[in-house]
């Protein structure tokens, strides 16, 4: 009985300590949510309550709409991070596939080569990279972005998939080339369906730093046809500061489609960290 | 089967064409990581050694890295921003790695309810850009709203409220703590994993030796997860020796009040693009990315070498 009564306590303080937890973890977004559904006058009298009918005011939301192109940086940051990660998992998963399934001097060599980047930022060589895009004419573009991110990825996104492609069977594999299969259509046709699960695991992995990137955008694409979301909040909470509303709903407009990505994907992303995608 | 077996050795003296297609796969890759990675990295290395004079670029040798290791005011800015991130790295070791660990251990709990929801909401700040984080909590702990005196009321901590991004004193901790509620979710889960793999015998093998609860962790998880615990060491130190973007947006570039925030991140970027009355420096630029790369060299040949070799692994 008195067993059964301390790890009831146990349990309870645990609850307690992961719950008060959770609300330090949720609290700043919830208060950003709601505050940008409020008056002006309300978000400094309560800043904790809902909004109620006689609170609840769009004008936040009126000024993002009407001042920022936040339409446009989205589209900006979409485009590059569906091309930059098309290309980390097509480009990576085709490395990971030669590197993983054949024996050729150097193999080891270039798959240390490859990893290198996992550990050494990219960020390091902003200043020839900066060079490298003015004089190749790139500058404010989304291609500059897509080919730094793709860079970025590669590393991790080769080293995870090549991992996951030694545990296809080689008996599938060579049963395909005595069907007559190229190697091409062996690559495409057999071992891509199979490891697409960790493709998608790749594909959350290299989704986050992409879109929040900040530096990049700053640096070589801080135009106003190429402002990704990160940056044009980054710049419109800079102009508006003393705009709460303002503030408040370019806020929650940018963490929005994040939230609803977490939602959809959560389950694939913590799948995959749990199962030693990233040991 | 066996068919293929014994065929094999008779078909491989043959000698075989060339395997174009392993080029063909590699290729892209290679290229696009040599190109804008690597060729770069190399680029700015070597540019470290080099200075404009006369409007000529010419090989200067060290002398980039001697100003700035003894100009007065770029070395002043220098070591202050290499002090500052080692403040930054060992607040994020002390208090995000244990938080991380202990909210793992929490979690990974047999037949917990809600962990799956806890797990869920702990991981949502990760996810955030730094622009949003740095911005949330410029606005919870500016005095104008008044949000965090606000709550310290309530607990009767009214008194211990003060601007703390605003005061010299307390505005490194203070972002060093955001960044920590930021991040906590990644040694999280992947202590988390380590934990899962952890196989049932051992902890049931412990039970009956009478080793539970408490000192179980101690005594068999903790030495069971040290190397998760050396794996994401590093990726803190890597990361906070290459953080830039939740200062910027918290205190600008001037990482503000005083410098007291500047970091080698905040420094490089001031110092290669230059801000306000200060001219850009790509020479000088170059230099303090190479000591960055040189530090985060180090860490990482430290840890690689020193500590994963020693580190005792266990296969189950």
């Amino acid at each position: 009985m008195a067993k059964a009564r301390t790890s009831f306590v146990r349990s309870g303080l645990i609850h307690a300590a992961l719950i008060s937890y959770t609300l330090i973890a949720l609290f700043p977004v919830f208060l950003t949510l709601v505050n940008s559904f409020k008056s002006r006058n309300s978000i400094f009298r309560d800043p904790m309550a809902i909004p109620t009918p006689s609170t609840f005011d769009l004008v936040g939301y009126q000024t993002v709409l009407a001042q920022g192109d936040f339409f446009g940086y989205f589209q900006n940051s979409l485009i590059v991070t569906v091309l930059s990660i098309a290309l980390v998992l097509l480009f990576g998963a085709m490395a990971a596939f030669a590197l993983s399934e054949y024996r050729f001097r150097g193999n080891l060599l270039m798959g240390l080569y490859l990893a290198l980047g996992i550990m050494i930022p990219i960020r390091l060589g902003t200043v020839a990279i900066l060079q490298g895009m003015v004089a190749a004419g790139l500058v404010n573009t989304l291609t500059a972005l897509v080919l730094v991110y793709t860079a970025q990825g590669l590393p991790l996104a080769i080293f995870i998939l090549s991992e996951f492609m030694r545990t296809v069977s080689d008996d599938l594999k060579n049963a395909g080339r005595i069907d007559g299969l190229s190697e091409y259509a062996i690559f495409f046709r057999l071992v891509l369906p199979l490891v697409r699960p960790a493709m998608a695991t790749v594909a959350v992995f290299t989704m986050i730093p992409i879109w929040n990137d900040l530096w990049f955008p700053l640096i070589l694409a801080p135009g106003e046809e190429t402002k990704t979301v990160t940056l044009g909040a980054q710049m419109f909470i800079g102009q508006f500061v003393t705009n709460w509303n303002a503030v408040l709903s370019a806020l929650s407009l940018a963490i929005l489609p994040v939230l609803v990505l977490y939602v959809i994907f959560s389950r694939q992303l913590i799948r995959g960290i749990t199962s030693g995608a990233v040991k | 089967m066996s068919d293929i077996d014994t065929a094999d050795p008779a078909i491989a003296p043959i000698k075989r064409p060339t395997r174009w297609h392993i080029a063909v796969f590699l290729a892209p890759a290679v290229l696009v990581y040599t190109a804008i990675m690597i060729l770069p990295l190399i680029e700015t290395l070597r540019l470290s050694l080099y200075n404009l004079v006369e409007g000529q670029t010419v090989f200067v040798g060290l002398s980039n890295f001697i100003t700035l290791f003894s100009d007065p005011r770029l070395s002043a800015s220098f070591w202050n921003a290499l002090g500052n991130n080692l403040i930054f790295f060992v607040i994020h070791m002390a208090v995000q790695n244990p938080l991380g660990i202990a909210l793992a251990a929490m979690l990974s709990i047999p037949k917990l309810r809600f962990a799956t929801f806890y797990r869920t909401a702990i991981f949502v700040p990760t996810l955030l850009s730094f622009v949003i984080v740095g911005f949330i909590w410029k606005l919870i702990l500016s005095p104008i709203w008044g949000i965090a005196p606000g709550m310290m009321d309530w607990v009767g901590l009214k008194w211990a409220f003060a601007p703390w991004l605003g005061k010299p004193d307390s505005a490194l901790i203070a972002v060093s703590l955001i960044s920590v509620w930021q991040y906590v979710g990644i040694p999280m889960m992947l202590i988390y994993a380590a934990l899962l793999n952890i196989p049932e015998e051992v902890l049931e093998a412990a039970e009956c030796d009478g080793i539970t609860g408490w000192s179980q962790f101690w005594k068999i998880k903790l030495p069971l997860i040290l190397p998760s615990i050396g794996i994401i060491s590093i990726l803190t130190f890597v990361g906070n020796f290459n953080a830039f973007d939740l200062i910027y947006t918290v205190q600008g570039a001037l990482a503000g009040p005083d410098g007291s925030t500047d970091i080698l991140g905040t420094l490089l970027y001031r110092t290669f693009f230059g801000f306000q009355n200060q001219m850009g420096d790509r020479s000088m630029g170059a230099t303090i990315a190479t000591v960055m790369f040189l530090i985060i060299l180090a860490g990482v040949s430290l840890y690689l070498f020193v500590i994963q070799r020693r580190m005792r692994r266990y296969q189950f």
